[in-house]
């Protein structure tokens, strides 16, 4: 067992699969060295050499074309991009070539790939460097999507998506790189598809994912002064999606509420509430909610920035309107 | 030129069998037998056919929308090509690709792409790949003059140079990008000209030479085997139909077209062969025939295969998951 961050977490997932196979090897601007933008692949350079981490020119369309070819052809790259927005400069790659690839081409090419992607709002870094855009990645078929909420997830679920045969964009809100636990180096892979509940609680459902997982459990410690039990349930994984730990919660506690840190209009939350539309409404005793950052680019000015984001007294505040 | 007379003869069996591929698939296509698009090779088979005899089994090629002529110059069965042509489930991807997304791994051909530019990057991954492994494989990267427009151009042939990669970027100058002439879409005459910003060789060849062709790449390959770095050949070709069956095509001047079509590679290829002495009339002939035979058994074949079951449509998005996706 040992304490890591979730910024060591996957540091150390990254290593102890390179250590396992030479054929995983990190790529991305800056990751070398340098040790990356955020100092996820800190120390990796001195240990694995120039060769199995590689500092990319800035240039993302060919950071993940790079991936799709290399991983085509026997290896499994992970490659970094320095931020989630930076993902439009590289979407071709990503929605035309690595999620369509093995069914364009009738299964015969497996694309063993991962793409890290640091996203969220938080520090101050305005529009093109703070959203959120999982739902962008959870549209496209042929993609998987990995959204860890806590150190050890981070370290499981990196573990499984290194390992998996498919393309894994792999999310990591830059606000939870500080998060830490201990973990067990030897753990298991944690399997896509497979919801956490965070917190047990018999009143309300809240669905939440990235920070605001962390907020969504410290808003039901205030609710729960006030007699409110919540359940907090971390899909940890967008698709493969956990419908059934979801709907299993709903039918127990007979209200919802999604809260993520995306805009509204077109998020994965509205996905969220159509599946528990479709297959829960039974169970509801009251309207699905939403509750997501506003529908504006992200702004730049801490006050703005902080209003944009869900807080956790809005949290609070959101589930006590339910009863 | 190091070439002997079996190699001619297989050149040159591979230019006819594309040709006649192609011939075959406009004809289909204009009675509606092939759904969706086809965009065909007829004029540029010197290109694929003289690179892909440079190189090994495994070494990998991209390609493009205009893909028939790289995957049967690389090895591609075209009985398999014919029935993806036809949407059918013994097709090359069964029937989930069709004509502009034909890959056989097996063959190292990953794959045409109809989004132009993106065989760049695929490239640069093949070859980082070859270069990681230690493989000594290659990559030959085939496009059109239009995708050199791409940012992935420019990306690709930037990594490709700095990590000295084993990648051969090949520009089949057709002179058109859809509609537009070269003129009008890029103010150089020369693609091989921006090798120049890579630091890497530019070289220019006579695309309809297949012999210029075959020289060309055979240097471009070596060097790339040999850890020096990617190349960037472009061959002067012409695409003798239009963008796309369907295009009248009539952007295109008749002077240029009558030009061109003097310029045929098989004609060429067979005067060579003829003056040479390497084959007679009735020796060509033979090959022809078997040839014609080869496509119309591809054309039974595929006529003659079952349609993809509707339960396959969720197959093959992934590795493991297919019940989530119904």
């Amino acid at each position: 067992m040992k304490t890591m961050s979730m910024m060591e977490a996957i540091r150390e997932a990254m290593s102890k699969k390179m250590r396992e196979d030479e054929n995983v090897i990190l790529f991305g601007e800056d990751v070398g060295a340098f040790g990356g933008c955020f100092g996820v692949s800190a120390g990796m350079f001195d240990e694995f050499g120039p060769e199995r981490v590689r500092d990319t020119p800035i240039s993302e369309g060919v950071i993940v074309g790079t991936a799709v070819g290399a991983a085509a052809t026997g290896l499994r790259p992970i490659a970094e991009l320095m931020f989630v927005d930076f993902v439009t400069v590289g979407m071709d790659q990503l929605v035309n070539q690595a999620a369509k690839m093995r069914y364009m081409f009738g299964g015969k090419i497996n694309l063993p790939m991962v793409v890290r992607m640091p996203l969220g709002a938080g520090i101050s870094a305005a529009a093109q460097h703070s959203q959120s855009l999982e739902a962008w990645v959870a549209h496209v078929p042929g993609l998987k999507v990995v959204y860890p909420s806590t150190a050890k997830d981070a370290y499981g679920l990196l573990l499984k998506a290194i390992e998996d045969e498919n393309p894994v964009i792999f999310l990591e809100h830059k606000l939870l790189y500080g998060v830490s636990e201990e973990i067990d180096e030897n753990m298991k892979p944690i399997e896509f598809g497979v919801a956490d509940i965070k917190r047990a609680g018999s009143d309300v459902t809240i669905v939440a994912t990235g920070k605001m997982v962390h907020d969504s459990l410290a808003a039901a410690k205030i609710l729960s002064e006030g007699g409110i039990e919540a359940e907090v349930i971390d899909p940890r994984t967008l698709f493969p999606f956990d419908k059934k730990t979801i709907l299993n919660s709903i039918e127990k506690t007979n209200k919802v509420i999604i809260v993520t840190e995306e805009n509204k209009r077109g998020s994965f939350a509205g996905e969220i509430a159509a599946i528990i539309g479709e297959e829960g409404f039974d169970h509801l005793d009251a309207p699905i909610l939403r509750l997501c950052a506003m529908d504006t680019p992200v702004p730049f000015s801490p006050i703005l920035e902080k209003y944009y984001v869900p807080s956790v007294e809005d949290i609070v505040s959101a589930v006590k309107r339910m009863f | 030129m190091d070439l002997t007379n079996d190699k001619i003869i297989q050149m040159y069996k591979t230019m006819k069998r594309i040709r006649e591929f192609e011939t075959n698939a406009s004809t289909l296509f204009a009675e509606g037998r092939i759904p969706g698009f086809v965009h065909l090779y007829i004029g540029e088979e010197a290109v694929a056919t003289g690179i892909c005899a440079g190189l090994n089994d495994d070494d990998y090629i991209t390609s493009t929308h205009r893909g028939h002529g790289h995957i049967v110059a690389k090895g591609g069965d075209t009985k398999y090509m014919m029935a993806e042509l036809y949407g059918k489930e013994t097709g090359y991807c069964k029937g989930k690709g069709g004509s502009m997304h034909i890959a056989d791994a097996t063959k190292g051909i990953l794959g045409a792409n109809g989004i132009v530019g993106a065989g760049h990057n695929i490239a640069v991954g093949a070859g980082l790949s070859a270069k990681y492994r230690k493989s000594g494989q290659v990559c030959a990267c085939f496009f059109g003059d239009g995708s050199t427009n791409q940012g992935t151009f420019h990306e690709s042939l930037n990594l490709a140079s700095v990590w000295k990669l084993p990648v051969v970027f090949v520009c089949e100058n057709n002179l058109y990008g859809i509609s537009m002439h070269q003129s009008r879409h890029q103010a150089i005459q020369d693609v091989a000209d921006r090798a120049v910003s890579y630091n890497i060789p530019g070289v220019v060849v006579d695309g309809n030479d297949i012999f210029a062709v075959y020289e060309a790449a055979v240097e471009a390959i070596a060097r790339a085997r040999n850890g020096q770095g990617p190349t960037l050949i472009e061959c002067k070709t012409y695409r003798q139909k239009g963008h796309f069956e369907g295009d009248p095509a009539n952007y295109k001047p008749s002077e240029e077209v009558l030009e061109w079509m003097s310029k045929d590679p098989i004609p060429r290829a067979v005067a060579y062969i003829l003056d040479n002495g390497i084959l007679n009339k009735e020796e060509l002939e033979r090959i022809d025939q078997e040839i014609i035979k080869e496509i119309e058994d591809a054309i039974k074949f595929a006529e003659e295969s079952p349609l993809p079951s509707l339960e396959s449509i969720v197959e093959d998005i992934y590795t493991d998951i297919v019940e989530e996706v119904r």
